[in-house]
């Protein structure tokens, strides 16, 4: 069973279609720890503030349940935008910021603005595999994804980067230690490149 | 940088997709969420959702057709009709919507629309500005929905970004809707020239020629295609259909 982690962060009714879509049956919706203690997947979306989402995520009683399924037992995991954010240690976001999940170590700080680069970052654009991985491989393809953040990860280990989007700076857009991963973009949002990026997790 | 976007405007009333000439004479298109399903594979950059009857009716966002719409859609989602409180904004945002449209609502309300950006962001709000050329083609505000409009439409444009501080424009030509004629290139140009944000064009778009001018002689950075995305020629029956994007933006787009 494939686990769309809703917490009342936004509508994710496109991110359990995506998946079904492509074959991935076994999706479900759910915000109940005992599903989430026996998913085979987790996929963790959301929009939205990133104090609410971890105090969401703790109002369901979904932390710890999560934290022992993907780090406890190994199981892949996905964060999406607000998602891929709340794997960090914490975030700048809010006065005097927030803690996140902490399973990739780094920290969601603000994309400055300037007067070339618009924040909040929104809009398609490519994105680029820095090292080869499962989700977005180095095989030449060019892949455009549909990003919307005011924020953007900075993980402490370089070697988390996994693929980047030119947007002033190359910023970190997947990033993934063990079956942790990451996307800053809404693959659900992405057609077949979001679809390809769901096949390729759903693989895993 | 973004990239340019390609993207149907679809016209809601009563549940129903209907395309307009003029704004006028809507005529039956089909179910929005079967075309919904379409685009996906065609691959739109983008979906604008407007309810061209809601502000006349007095009522709200049909939220159920946007829950439908917004679950089926894998691209990002703008919808318009019908907002009038921070509420509106609200739902719409929870239903998946990424952008709310605003057009009668900033001309009667312009502070809701300011105090909206504030809540939720500039690039969550898009004011929607419908235009008409006047006498000696002057180029003024249209209000669909009977609210007083103001005259000059670049000026109109420059307040709705700079002073209420939204964070798009989608400006429609009325005088070229439903016409196949090709957009208002100078409207766009005059609009564009006001403003610092993205203006996406809507109107008159007849073929990928239009589109393509679009993008050479002005600076919108989004084409809106209604009669191009619904019909299958001009004067034929309905097809829900995109032009490759490819051909409307180039081959490295």
């Amino acid at each position: 069973m494939t686990v769309v982690v809703d917490y009342e962060m936004g509508n994710v009714a496109s991110v359990l279609n995506m998946l079904r879509r492509v074959g991935v049956t076994d999706a479900v919706l759910s915000r109940r720890p005992e599903d989430v203690a026996r998913a085979d997947r987790i996929v963790l979306p959301g929009v939205g503030a990133f104090g609410r989402g971890m105090a969401n995520l703790a109002a369901f009683g979904l932390v710890e349940p999560l934290r022992a399924r993907v780090l406890g037992q190994g199981v892949p995991a996905l964060g999406i935008c607000l998602g891929m954010q709340l794997l960090a240690s914490g975030s700048d976001e809010g006065a005097g910021g927030a803690e996140g999940l902490g399973w990739i170590p780094g920290r969601a700080v603000a994309i400055g603005a300037t007067p070339e680069r618009r924040v909040p970052h929104m809009g398609w654009n490519y994105v680029t595999a820095v090292r080869d991985n499962p989700l977005v491989p180095l095989d030449g393809a060019r892949r455009r994804f549909y990003h919307v953040h005011g924020y953007h990860v900075v993980p402490d280990d370089a070697s988390d980067v996994l693929a980047t989007t030119p947007y002033g700076a190359d910023l970190a857009t997947v990033i993934g230690r063990g079956l942790v991963f990451g996307v800053q973009f809404h693959p659900e949002k992405s057609h077949r490149f979001g679809m390809d990026l769901l096949a390729r997790f759903a693989a895993l | 940088m973004v990239l340019n976007r390609v993207m149907p405007c679809l016209l809601l009333r009563g549940g129903a997709l209907v395309k307009t000439v003029r704004f006028r004479a809507p005529a039956y298109i089909g179910d929005p969420v079967n075309a919904v399903k379409i685009y996906n594979e065609k691959e739109v950059d983008e979906l604008v959702l407007l309810d061209i009857e809601a502000s006349r009716q007095g009522r709200g966002p049909d939220l159920a057709t946007v829950l439908a719409v917004a679950s089926e859609c894998f691209m990002p989602l703008a919808v318009g009709g019908g907002v009038r409180t921070l509420a509106d904004f609200e739902a719409l945002y929870a239903r998946g919507v990424e952008k709310v449209i605003v057009n009668s609502l900033l001309l009667r309300a312009p502070d809701v629309v300011a105090e909206a950006v504030r809540e939720f962001g500039s690039s969550s709000v898009v004011a929607g500005i419908d235009v008409r050329r006047g006498w000696r083609r002057t180029l003024r505000v249209h209000s669909a929905s009977g609210a007083r409009a103001p005259r000059d439409a670049a000026e109109y444009a420059r307040r709705a970004a700079e002073t209420v501080g939204v964070g798009e424009i989608l400006l429609a030509s009325v005088d070229r809707d439903g016409t196949w004629a090709g957009y208002d290139l100078d409207a766009v140009r005059a609009v564009a020239a006001a403003v610092r944000v993205p203006v996406i064009a809507s109107g008159g778009a007849g073929s990928v020629t239009d589109v393509r001018a679009l993008f050479e002689t002005t600076p919108a950075t989004g084409a809106a295609l209604g009669s191009l995305a619904v019909y299958q020629k001009r004067g034929m029956g309905v097809l829900i259909s995109f032009p490759p994007r490819a051909a409307l933006l180039g081959p490295d787009a």
